[in-house]
């Protein structure tokens, strides 16, 4: 099955457009060998998902974009998305970035913040060294797609020891539907570091409503003793097909912790994981999720435990509205030799309309006996006894169904540890339960 | 006006049995009236179809507080106009703090834009779940997922004492109580007994009866009030059980059956 792209893509376009933005030689090889790759490869098989049906042409053209010297200089509506406080801001448009800045402290402590294109030039050794180390340019035509298209994204470096304390915040955001907006998130933390990344990847104006792909790859790679926690809220437009593919890698005591808010109007597929290789390394992932409208989504949460004792915690709660559509994979997968591991997981889905769909499907893959696994799923409806309940003293009828659709999903929300996360998913999640 | 709520002939069925086959009673402001009556012979199928819960269909009949006709009410209406029923199994719902829902309930009987402080909510929150001696974390609980079964009980009466109504129905709110709870949520019934609020408190024991005294008994059998009297009448039921009632009136089974 192959995908008619607006903008064929191939070993000689890779090259020229990678030359022409002045990329390392390697990285022109490494677009250049996936570019090859998008034509043999196939899409990946997504769990009751036809992918193959969505709307997957539109990658549009690469379209520099211009940068603002200032914050204040952004626009009023992605304003809105910079929190007062963080260790540094990376704000891209499009296919590429616009404006950066990192604390002059960070920067003293060896800290890299900026967007991933410039890394590659700049930091081009370490770039080299873990780019496509987590998620590899052929395991399937999209990811080969994407390796040979990225651009824009986000490099976080964090060295040995150092401990960022405030979040490193980015917002990514596409306003034109014609640029190609595949942003990569590579985030290194050298042993014993600890970092909080948050991002938001937004569209507005033209590239809300008008058919377009926002794909984007997530990299983590955290070393032993390492803690990442990576937040990231999607709210882009109903025309816009989201393909987030996020994976973390882990050594020895290492943790990482996932904050996912699907928030889009339009198809996505999301897909976070963590690879457990260290021992004692942990993982706990948490996502929520309104769909509304035609929406399909597939949202997958995944850990995969080659280390001994290690643990993973997943949740997916996800509300479905008028005809949307939920397909829910949590798979814990314990390989053979990881003793003491743990892994436990819990989708939901709550259903609004008669017309709405959900999906849970707990998957878990034990190959070692000494270990303890625990899942749980349900698909439901708002329960008429608690509607009942709750109007039995004086509510009325649609702030009883608020009260029990937005309590469905503060077990998640309220375990958010960022304050100003918590309150911005709030903020989207009452946008799309009450559109 | 002092209250006054009327039950005329109120028929009820559940998915399309018939339960209830004509209740009469009559209930004034400054009133308890109790309920005993075996297992299964529609004590709340006659609360549940009072509040007016989706699958108890009224058939028959008339229900009228201070002269509305609440049958014709939504649920929340109803319980705006001054009904409240204390379940005999209250829902749980995870997500929901008590606290957020006690001011949802108590906002919801004021106009928009005046809306009762935070401070002043807390202030009368924390004030009455110390009468009922109830720790204040349940506050921040969500509402009653994990409550024990006295804890759920207190937890009625605490909306009971928040929420001001006129028409108080109680559904064995004894049972699940330990002794101190039972003296405590009595406590906290009787001192809402007033002019203005009429009670009606479902129960099989004598006990509870010791602790909220009633002006009037009535025992329930085949969805109807078969006998009423005074405290004396749950007194000799508490002693002697039903079947003298049930031989007085010729009743084989006292259940609302297959009839
Ligand atoms: N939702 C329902 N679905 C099916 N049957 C019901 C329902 N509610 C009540 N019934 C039936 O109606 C009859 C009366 O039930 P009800 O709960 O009113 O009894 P009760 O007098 O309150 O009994 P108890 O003392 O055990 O609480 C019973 O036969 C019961 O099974
Ligand atoms: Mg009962």
């Amino acid at each position: 099955m192959s995908i008619q792209l607006s903008t064929p893509v191939n070993r000689q376009a890779a090259e020229a457009l990678s030359r022409s933005k002045g990329e390392p030689e390697w990285l022109t090889a490494k677009r250049a060998e996936a570019a090859e790759l998008v034509e043999t490869l196939e899409l990946p098989k997504v769990e009751k998902t036809r992918i193959d049906r969505w709307n997957l042409s539109a990658y549009g053209q690469y379209k520099p974009a211009q940068p603002v010297s200032s914050a204040a200089e952004l626009s009023q509506d992605i304003q809105a998305f910079v929190p007062e406080s963080q260790s540094g801001l990376l704000v891209t448009r499009g296919s590429g970035a616009v404006f950066s800045t990192l604390s002059d402290e960070l920067k003293a402590q060896g800290v890299i913040f900026t967007d991933l294109e410039t890394a590659a030039r700049e930091h081009s050794a370490i770039v080299q060294q873990y780019l496509h180390s987590v998620v590899a340019s052929n395991e399937d035509k999209l990811s080969a797609l994407h390796s040979a298209l990225w651009n824009g994204g986000v490099f976080v470096y964090v060295p040995k020891n150092v401990e960022v304390d405030l979040p490193l915040q980015a917002v990514l955001y596409n306003d034109d539907a014609d640029a190609t907006f595949a942003p990569h998130v590579l985030i290194v933390a050298e042993s014993n570091s600890r970092v909080t990344y948050v991002d938001n990847v937004i569209t507005t104006g033209s590239a809300a409503q008008v058919a377009a792909i926002h794909h984007g790859v997530v990299e983590v790679v955290a070393k032993a003793g390492a803690k990442v926690s990576f937040a990231s809220i999607h709210s882009m437009g109903e025309e816009v097909v989201d393909i987030s593919i996020r994976r973390a890698a882990l050594d020895n005591d290492a943790r990482v912790e996932w904050i996912i808010g699907d928030l889009n109007d339009g198809n996505t597929l999301s897909d976070t994981k963590s690879v457990l290789n260290g021992r004692g390394s942990s993982s706990d992932s948490k996502v929520i999720s309104i769909g509304s409208k035609k929406q399909k989504l597939s949202l997958t949460t995944q850990a995969v435990h080659w280390g001994k004792s290690t643990d993973s915690q997943m949740i997916t709660r996800a509300v479905m509205r008028e005809e949307a559509t939920a397909i829910i994979n949590g798979i814990t997968k314990i390989e053979k030799g990881a003793t003491k591991a743990n892994g436990e997981q819990t989708e939901k889905v709550l259903m609004l309309s008669p017309k709405s769909r959900g999906d849970a499907n707990p998957i878990l893959l034990i190959d070692e006996d000494d270990v303890t696994a625990g899942h749980a799923a349900s698909v439901g409806q708002v329960n008429p006894e608690q509607v009942y309940y709750l109007m039995s003293r004086g509510i009325a009828k649609i702030d009883a169904e608020r009260l029990i659709i937005y309590g469905f999903l503060a077990p998640v929300v309220s375990e958010i540890p960022i304050d100003a996360v918590r309150e911005q998913l709030q903020r989207l999640l009452e946008r799309k339960l009450e559109a | 006006m002092s209250t006054q709520f009327i039950i005329n002939d109120l028929k009820a069925s559940v998915e399309g049995k018939e339960i209830l086959k004509g209740i009469n009673l009559e209930i004034k402001g400054g009133e308890i009236h109790a309920i005993m009556g075996p297992n299964g012979t529609g004590k709340s199928t006659l609360a549940s179809a009072l509040m007016g819960h989706p699958k108890y269909e009224v058939t028959g009949g008339t229900a009228h507080l201070n002269g509305e006709d609440i049958l014709e009410m939504e649920v929340d209406e109803r319980a705006r106009a001054g009904m409240f029923l204390a379940m005999q199994y209250p829902s749980e719902i995870t997500g929901v703090t008590n606290a957020d829902f006690l001011r949802s309930a108590i906002n919801a009987r004021r106009e928009e834009g005046n809306e009762i402080s935070l401070i002043k909510f807390i202030r009368q929150m924390e004030g009455k779940m110390k009468e009922l001696e109830m720790n204040t974390e349940f506050a921040h609980r969500y509402l009653n997922e994990g409550f024990s079964g006295g804890e759920k009980k207190r937890n009625e009466i605490l909306q009971m004492m928040l929420l001001d109504p006129k028409l108080v129905i109680l559904d064995e709110i004894d049972s699940g109580l330990d002794i101190d709870a039972l003296r405590i949520v009595s406590n906290g019934v009787n001192a809402m007994r007033s002019e203005d609020r009429g009670f009606l408190v479902i129960t099989h024991y004598q006990r509870l009866l010791n602790y909220i005294k009633p002006d009037f008994v009535h025992v329930m059998m085949q969805g109807r009030i078969v006998k009423s009297g005074g405290p004396e009448l749950a007194e000799r039921l508490e002693n002697e059980g039903y079947d003298w009632v049930k031989e007085e009136l010729g009743i084989v089974d006292e259940t609302v059956g297959q009839a």
